[in-house]
């Protein structure tokens, strides 16, 4: 299969070049994020405040990990599914968001907004939490530690695999 | 009288949590390898393949094979001749879900209160559903049961003038709507008839039978053969890739039911699909 290598933050010029279907394998930085963080996020731009990550170019990855054991970087990190993050998606997309990662469909709103802002949709296997943390070099925690395994962590990836779902 | 001491329900407890984490049942792996053989389509296959390896990677590395190590749904079969002692038995099994969640590393995914939504950080209090039985054994079954696939399991009261059709077509209607979400290929529990929790608690039920069990009623048999040729024709496929790989499995469970009454209740279960047994 042919697979297509990426490079974050990425821009409308790698966007304009996927393909729903494609694989692609993807190194740099994602944010991890998922329900209770994505509230969170939404409330601060509703208030005008600095959101602890910079949107502009980014990836949210929708994972919630399992906790990392003694000299390990994270434990299992598969995707969760996507459509919950809905409601939340096509305002972080007004803000520069350019990617999202998880599993599952989106709605037609979502599907709209994804296409409206020039940004991608990937999904990653499910259920495939021990394969997917391979991927991971490093994860460090960015906001909200008091969420456990919703807090918003930053990690960084080589070769992390997906394919292209919604562009 | 026989007596079971509630510190080796406890231990018994936290082993079956974190082994239905780590370990993937064989008969799971042996019909995705088949499906993967038939299967030709090659996101497909990948998505399959992936699928194999994690469980390979997880039950070497003795890790969660999926992150979201789910509820846990324990179902406590209790010989009526067995006397448990050494405390109350929800706080042995609930001590075993918290050492088991300790000891695997298994990620805290339950919170207190559906409206505080406080992190318990243990997994704690588990979802217990007992029974009362013959004899003087006591069978421990526990479940780690995903959010996802939970998710877009369903009800419906249909009428009792209803038949096998329309219970096939809500099934397929459900799945239809569930699409990948569920994390196909999935396992299907059905529970039809009794009331409306009686019905949802079969559903879940059914999704502890070994999968190579067969239905020993013939008519219920065809009956979850038909709803699983149905749905692998939906071509929804892992991750929503296509193919005829969508159910490895369907199980229905039927009780009997008030004359105006036809209650069906369908769970899903993903792939990743985990649960452990122990008879004391």
């Amino acid at each position: 299969m042919d697979t297509s290598k990426i490079t974050t933050p990425i821009n409308e010029k790698v966007i304009k070049n996927l393909n729903p279907g494609d694989k692609v394998e993807i190194t740099g930085t994602f944010y991890i994020a998922r329900d209770q963080a994505h509230k969170k996020l939404i409330e601060l731009i509703k208030k005008g405040k600095k959101l602890p990550f910079p949107l502009e170019g980014q990836i949210i990855y929708y994972c919630g990990p399992t906790p990392a054991r003694k000299g390990e970087i994270i434990g299992s990190a598969g995707p969760t599914t996507s459509k919950r993050m809905d409601p939340f998606t096509e305002i972080l997309l007004e803000h520069g968001l350019k990617g999202t990662i998880g599993k599952g469909t989106r709605s037609k709103e979502v599907t709209n907004a994804i296409k409206k802002h020039k940004a991608v949709y990937f999904v990653t296997y499910g259920g495939a939490g021990a394969y997917l943390r391979q991927f991971i070099t490093k994860n460090e925690l960015v906001a909200y530690p008091e969420l456990g395994p919703e807090a918003i962590r930053k990690i960084t990836v080589k070769d992390f695999p997906a394919y292209v779902g919604i562009v | 009288m026989r007596t079971i001491n509630t510190e080796q329900i406890t231990n018994e407890v936290s082993r079956l949590w974190q082994d239905a984490n780590f370990y993937l049942d064989k008969d799971i792996i042996n019909v995705i390898k088949k499906k993967l053989q038939k299967e030709k389509d090659p996101r497909v296959k990948d998505a399959l393949s992936i699928i194999l390896n994690n469980a390979e990677l997880a039950r070497k590395e003795r890790r969660p094979i999926c992150q979201d190590t789910g509820i846990p749904i324990v179902f406590l079969e209790i010989g009526q001749d067995v006397m448990i002692k050494g405390g109350d038995l929800t706080d042995a099994v609930n001590r075993g879900i918290r050492q088991g969640t300790g000891k695997g590393s298994l990620r805290p995914s339950v919170v207190n209160c559906p409206f505080d939504r406080k992190n318990t950080n243990d997994n704690t209090p588990a979802v217990i559903h007992t029974e009362i039985v013959k004899g003087d054994k006591l069978k421990i079954s526990v479940m780690a049961k995903g959010a996802g696939s939970e998710n877009c399991s369903q009800t419906k009261m249909l009428l009792p003038t209803d038949g096998e059709r329309e219970i096939e077509k809500f099934v397929l209607e459900s799945i239809k709507l569930a699409s990948s979400n569920p994390c196909p290929p999935i396992i299907v529990g059905l529970g039809i008839g009794g009331t409306l929790e009686k019905a949802v608690y079969l559903s879940k039920k059914a999704l502890l039978a070994p999968l190579n069990k067969i239905n020993p009623d013939k008519k219920i048999r065809a009956l979850e053969e038909n709803i699983i040729k149905k749905i692998n024709k939906l071509k929804i496929g892992p991750n929503g890739f296509g193919g005829g790989t969508t159910v490895l499995a369907l199980r229905i469970e039927k009780f009997p039911c008030h004359i105006a009454s036809l209650p069906v209740a369908i769970n899903i279960s993903c792939h990743v699909h985990r649960h452990k047994e122990v008879i004391l």
